[in-house]
């Protein structure tokens, strides 16, 4: 491999001074913490109104009639609307990517036409001087609903006799991809042995702190619309609003200020946010809409809900010799728009058993309509299924043959020197680290020792388990991920800097803030590269008037691709202020530095002139600067991968617990993960990102279920009843870092967002059947709830 | 998640709620801790025509020590009974009890009359009262009575409490000498509503039980007193056997139900398990 840090000169990773790898505090956490935030509902315009949907309680129900006369005349109302006049401002849209290759869909309405097809689908929206007085209205609202057959359960979706949601698309089934690699026949016909196992991951959905949220507010007087949005990617809905009410892009400014949360929540588009952006523009006045918790279970896209069949060949010696799976999974009635419901089956298909040497892999995945809420990419989209599968057939594997699971690691994962690879499904990989990484994690964990405790445990009754999982992450998406099938989301980002008069440098960037510290990582960047201190820089992010065009934060791209946007930015600049600064020093400028906001002599660090007088003498009396001479204090870099479609990265889990046989409740006793990020920009918001991202797998592992009835109704749409992880049984997670930085960029960042959620469920998995086995029992359904542990072991 | 319109009242005493309910009826509903009540109002599955705030009743605040038993005014919050030496030493029960109710941010609103008034069936203190025989001190028009907690009891959300009557305050008799306490429950998580839970009382010689109490919460509609499987360990050692036989006992005495997160069966096992727990807890041995 080469060694792009020699090949650049002036890299940014020897700076003097650098931010690079420091656990810098986020500049924005004194705000957030001191409630000064502008969070969505923050948001207070002169004439505002709030809008509240009234839901379909149906699952699948035509719309015979609907009688809004009383709701007009309830007090405070401002309008009320149906699907019929919301289909004249706002047009319909169709989930699908031309790269999905046969992914259909049908037309989606920001309110329901005709037929409502999930429980919670808005149907009317009704406007008022306040929530309270919507809702009010909403009550005084009567619809004849005719109910129609309901598709529940995605099994039997497919099924000639099951009715079909969309009768237009001909069946349920919106998308299946076949995938064959190697010789899978042959490897299963000579195998040793072969292992089958059925895996299910339950439907569950992201919680944000913040709820969705929006205000809209449109200037007839300038044909303008100004949009507060909680999201996650500002100029794709930039986008999508002004092509579906039909505006020029221009006149649409989303803004979006601090954001509580949004794990691909928020990454979206939602017919609700579709339905206030078009009330406001029909009404001339700002409209908001907040999501109120018990709308958000049925509203927001829920995730994961897959039924996976998975078949292992492995030989005498524990060779892996062929993977197959075949996912099912049920999407809602819907495809959702725009980045569709077909990707998260994808990565299930791409990435499967991608750590592994084996060549031989099938895969088929079926993903089919039903009646439930839509589901699309939540964080780590796809990994905690793929990897739950991938590491659970290393494990079934592994168990048949009486290998320790560690071992059939070490045996079968790619070597770290075999990069770059690719994968049996034709991804490939740059450089992963899934050996150095585990080596890591095992003497973190002290494998061995635990291994020792786990037996003397058991000795006294006690079950003990050790879990192991490897992953691989998809982070830094380049176009491949969405931009080649024809959705208007931007791969790369750009970032704008600017020396001020006093020395000071805002720096406008494309990838936003969630909460995650996207921020501090990029004004690490910016202040590296150009060799200022943190406090001198000011960061913007989220307003698409603004910032260079870009495509937000998603994919873990904000630190690895905005962050060499910033790079770039900040390395542009510095030549330009050098550039200047030789004119008035009258000294070549490829003798000059900047340090610590000072214009300094590159050899030996001199201190030349302070910042604040390049701008104080650009600005003010570029009289004196020769006339033929122009100077450029702000600049605009860009940054897209190019190598490689995706900065695959990787990272392993490790954990041991311990399972009360008595109430099928466990314990954790330890939680490792070892990560490998490339470089590492700031430690500190790296680990707090592994380590919320466990917390929000093991939600999906142990707790996290949308239960639904036979009838497609929700059952559980509460904080009481929909469980999510809260920390008295949360473990405490260690992290550790290998670092094999990309080569795609001069940063060599690689997205963290991803590790911990992806391979949660796995580990768990598999611990909680290390602990298991000598009774008997395995866990194959997630959650994996007392109750499931219990029956495994037939205690109940 | 907007409650409809209602309107306030903040009276400040007993006979002013007394008016109150008697004029609006069942369109009243009084507030206290609001814990379970401002929940279900923004939920809109309630929506009383109007909302008594009885937190001016300073009255209905504090523990006191009444000779043989303590007296706690119904409006006393969770946390100044988690923190009261007076309930530790003579109601350890309730002590035991305290933290496995939600979380301490509801403990610090939540008030102890508001919980029992509530009757949910998987709250702790119900079953508590009703294994400390525990009374319930009801105001209204016609006076105070006072009912013994098994009797209060009376149905899912349902108590002895008629229209008009307001929950005033809830007396326990303090433990006797050689009677001892235990508590546990099984939650998915801590603070959670229990999937099964028990409270336990009884008198110990060594290992002996007697005057055994075993109330079980989350099991049925109401606190249910568990009296086959008190009968079957009265007076008996606890050993094997004799939890075994208050194990099997249990059969008749619960009938446990399916919800969205614990079937019936998973029910009965817990409390066959915390049974075994509680006896082996309250033998001297331990």
């Amino acid at each position: 491999m080469p060694d792009t840090k020699s090949m650049i000169k002036d890299h940014v990773l020897d700076r003097p001074n650098s931010y690079i790898g420091r656990s810098v505090p986020r500049p924005n956490a004194k705000r957030l913490l001191a409630g000064r935030g502008t969070f969505t509902d923050d948001v207070k315009l002169p004439r505002l109104t709030h809008v509240a949907f009234l839901r379909s309680t149906y699952a699948h129900a035509e719309i015979v009639s609907i009688d809004v006369s009383e709701a007009k005349e309830s007090e405070g109302v401002v309008a009320v609307v149906t699907g019929p006049e919301m289909a004249e401002v706002c047009s319909p849209w169709v989930g699908v990517l031309t790269h999905l290759e046969g992914l259909k869909s049908a037309p989606q309405h920001a309110l329901a036409v005709k037929k409502a097809s999930w429980q919670g689908e808005p149907v009317v929206a009704v406007v008022a001087n306040t929530r309270a007085q919507a809702e009010d209205a909403i009550e005084l609202i009567d619809i004849e609903w005719k109910e129609l057959p309901v598709v529940a359960d995605m099994e039997t979706a497919l099924d000639p006799e099951t009715p079909l949601i969309h009768p237009e698309l001909g069946d349920n089934l919106a998308w299946q991809r076949d995938l064959d690699a190697g010789d899978v026949d042959t490897a299963f016909a000579n195998a040793d042995h072969v292992i089958e196992e059925t895996y299910i991951s339950n439907r569950h959905t992201g919680v944000c702190l913040e709820t969705r949220g929006i205000v809209a507010d449109y200037n007839p007087g300038e044909d303008q619309l100004t949009i507060y949005h909680s999201t996650q990617a500002p100029h794709m809905m930039q986008s999508l609003f002004a092509k579906h009410l039909n505006i020029e892009e221009h006149k649409v400014r989303v803004i979006c200020k601090d954001v509580g949360g949004s794990y691909g929540i928020k990454v979206h588009s939602y017919p609700d946010e579709y339905a206030t952006v078009a009330l406001a523009y029909m009404l001339k006045r700002p409209v908001k809409f907040i999501a109120d918790r018990l709308e958000s279970f049925t509203s927001d896209i829920h995730a994961r809900d897959h039924r996976v069949k998975t078949k292992v060949a492995v030989s005498n010696e524990g060779e892996i010799q062929a993977f197959e799976i075949d996912d099912l999974t049920g999407i809602g009635p819907y495809s959702v728009y725009p980045r569709t419901s077909g990707i998260e089956a994808n990565q299930v298909v791409n990435l499967t058993g991608g750590q592994y040497t084996n060549p031989n892999y099938r895969a088929r995945a079926q993903v089919v309509l039903q009646n439930k809420s839509p589901m699309c990419q939540y964080r780590a989209v796809g990994h905690p299924i793929l990897t739950l599968i991938t590491e659970g057939m290393v494990d079934d594997a592994a168990r048949k043959i009486g290998m320790d699971p560690l071992e059939i690691r070490r045996k079968n994962l790619v070597p770290d020197d075999a990069y770059p690879t690719t994968a049996p499904s034709g991804l490939p990989f740059e450089n992963l680290s899934h050996h150095a990484s585990l080596y890591k994690l095992v003497e973190m964990m002290d494998y061995d020792g635990l291994r020792k405790d786990q037996a003397e445990a058991r000795e006294q009754g006690i079950y003990r388990g050790i879990g192991l999982a490897t992953f691989i992450e998809v982070t830094n998406p380049g176009p491949a991920f969405y931009g080649v099938g024809g959705a208007p989301i931007s791969a790369q980002d750009g970032a704008t800097m600017r020396l001020d008069a006093k020395g000071n440098v805002i720096v406008e960037i494309g990838v936003t803030e969630q909460g995650q510290g996207a921020e501090a990582v990029v004004a690490q960047c910016a202040a590296t590269a150009l060799g200022v201190s943190m406090d001198k820089i000011k960061v913007i992010a989220g307003d698409t008037d603004i910032t260079p065009y870009g495509g937000g934060t998603w994919g873990s791209r904000a630190a690895g691709i905005g962050g060499e946007a910033a790079v770039q930015a900040g390395k542009a600049l510095r030549q330009n202020i050098v550039e200047v600064a030789g004119i008035m020093l009258q000294c070549d400028p490829s003798t000059l530095d900047i340090r610590e906001n000072n214009v300094v002599d590159l050899a030996d660090g001199n201190e030349r002139m302070a910042l604040a007088e390049v701008g104080r003498v650009c600005y003010y009396r570029p009289d004196t600067l020769p006339k033929d001479y122009q100077s450029e204090l702000v600049v605009t870099r860009h940054y897209v991968p190019k190598q490689f479609p995706f900065a695959f990265t990787n990272g392993v889990q490790g954990c041991y617990l311990e399972v009360d046989t008595n109430t099928g409740f466990i314990t954790f006793k330890k939680y490792v993960v070892v990560e490998d990020c490339g470089t590492v920009i700031n430690p500190l918001l790296v680990d707090e990102q592994v380590r919320g991202g466990v917390i929000q797998g093991l939600g999906g592992a142990l707790y996290e279920e949308c239960l639904y009835s036979d009838e497609g109704q929700f059952l559980n749409g509460t904080m009481a009843d929909y469980l999510v992880p809260m920390a008295a049984e949360m473990p405490d997670v260690e992290v550790g870092h290998v670092e094999s930085p990309t080569l795609d960029s001069e940063l060599g960042a690689k997205g963290a967002g991803e590790a911990g959620t992806g391979g949660a469920p796995a580990v768990v998995m598999n611990a909680l059947n290390d602990a298991l086995e000598p009774l008997g029992g395995k866990v194959t359904i997630q959650p994996f709830t007392p109750e499931r542990i219990l029956q495994a072991i037939g205690k109940i | 998640m907007k409650p409809a319109a209602f309107n306030y009242a903040k009276p400040s005493s007993v006979e002013e709620v007394l008016g109150l309910l008697s004029e609006y009826g069942d369109e009243a509903t009084i507030l206290a801790g609001g814990q379970s009540l401002i929940p279900t109002m923004n939920m809109r599955l309630s929506a009383p025509a109007l909302v008594i705030d009885i937190n001016g009743l300073d009255n209905l605040n504090g523990i006191s020590d009444e000779g043989d038993r303590l007296r706690i005014g119904a409006l006393t919050r969770h946390v100044e009974i988690e923190n009261s030496e007076l309930i530790a030493s003579h109601a350890p029960l309730i002590t035991l009890a305290m933290p496995s109710i939600a979380h301490p941010a509801i403990r610090n609103r939540g008030t102890f009359g508001g919980s029992v008034a509530m009757a949910d069936p998987a709250a702790e203190l119900p079953a508590c009262l009703c294994a400390l025989d525990g009374e319930i001190e009801i105001t209204g028009q016609n006076g105070v009575r006072k009912v013994v907690a098994k009797d209060f009891f009376k149905e899912l959300y349902e108590t002895d409490a008629g229209d008009g009557e307001i929950l005033t305050a809830i007396e326990i008799p303090k433990i006797s000498a050689g009677y001892r306490s235990a508590f546990d429950e099984l939650a998915r998580r801590h603070g959670d509503y229990a999937m099964c839970g028990i409270a336990a009382h009884a008198k110990v010689d060594r290992d002996v039980l007697s005057d055994l109490r075993l109330a079980f919460f989350a099991v049925g509609g109401t606190p249910v007193i568990a009296t086959q499987a008190m009968s079957a360990m009265e007076g008996k050692s606890v050993d094997d056997e004799s939890i075994f036989a208050a194990q099997s006992a249990l059969e008749d005495d619960l009938e446990p139900f399916d919800d969205l997160h614990c079937s019936a069966t998973l029910r009965m096992h817990y409390a066959k398990e915390l049974t075994k727990r509680m006896l082996t807890t309250l033998s001297a041995r331990n």
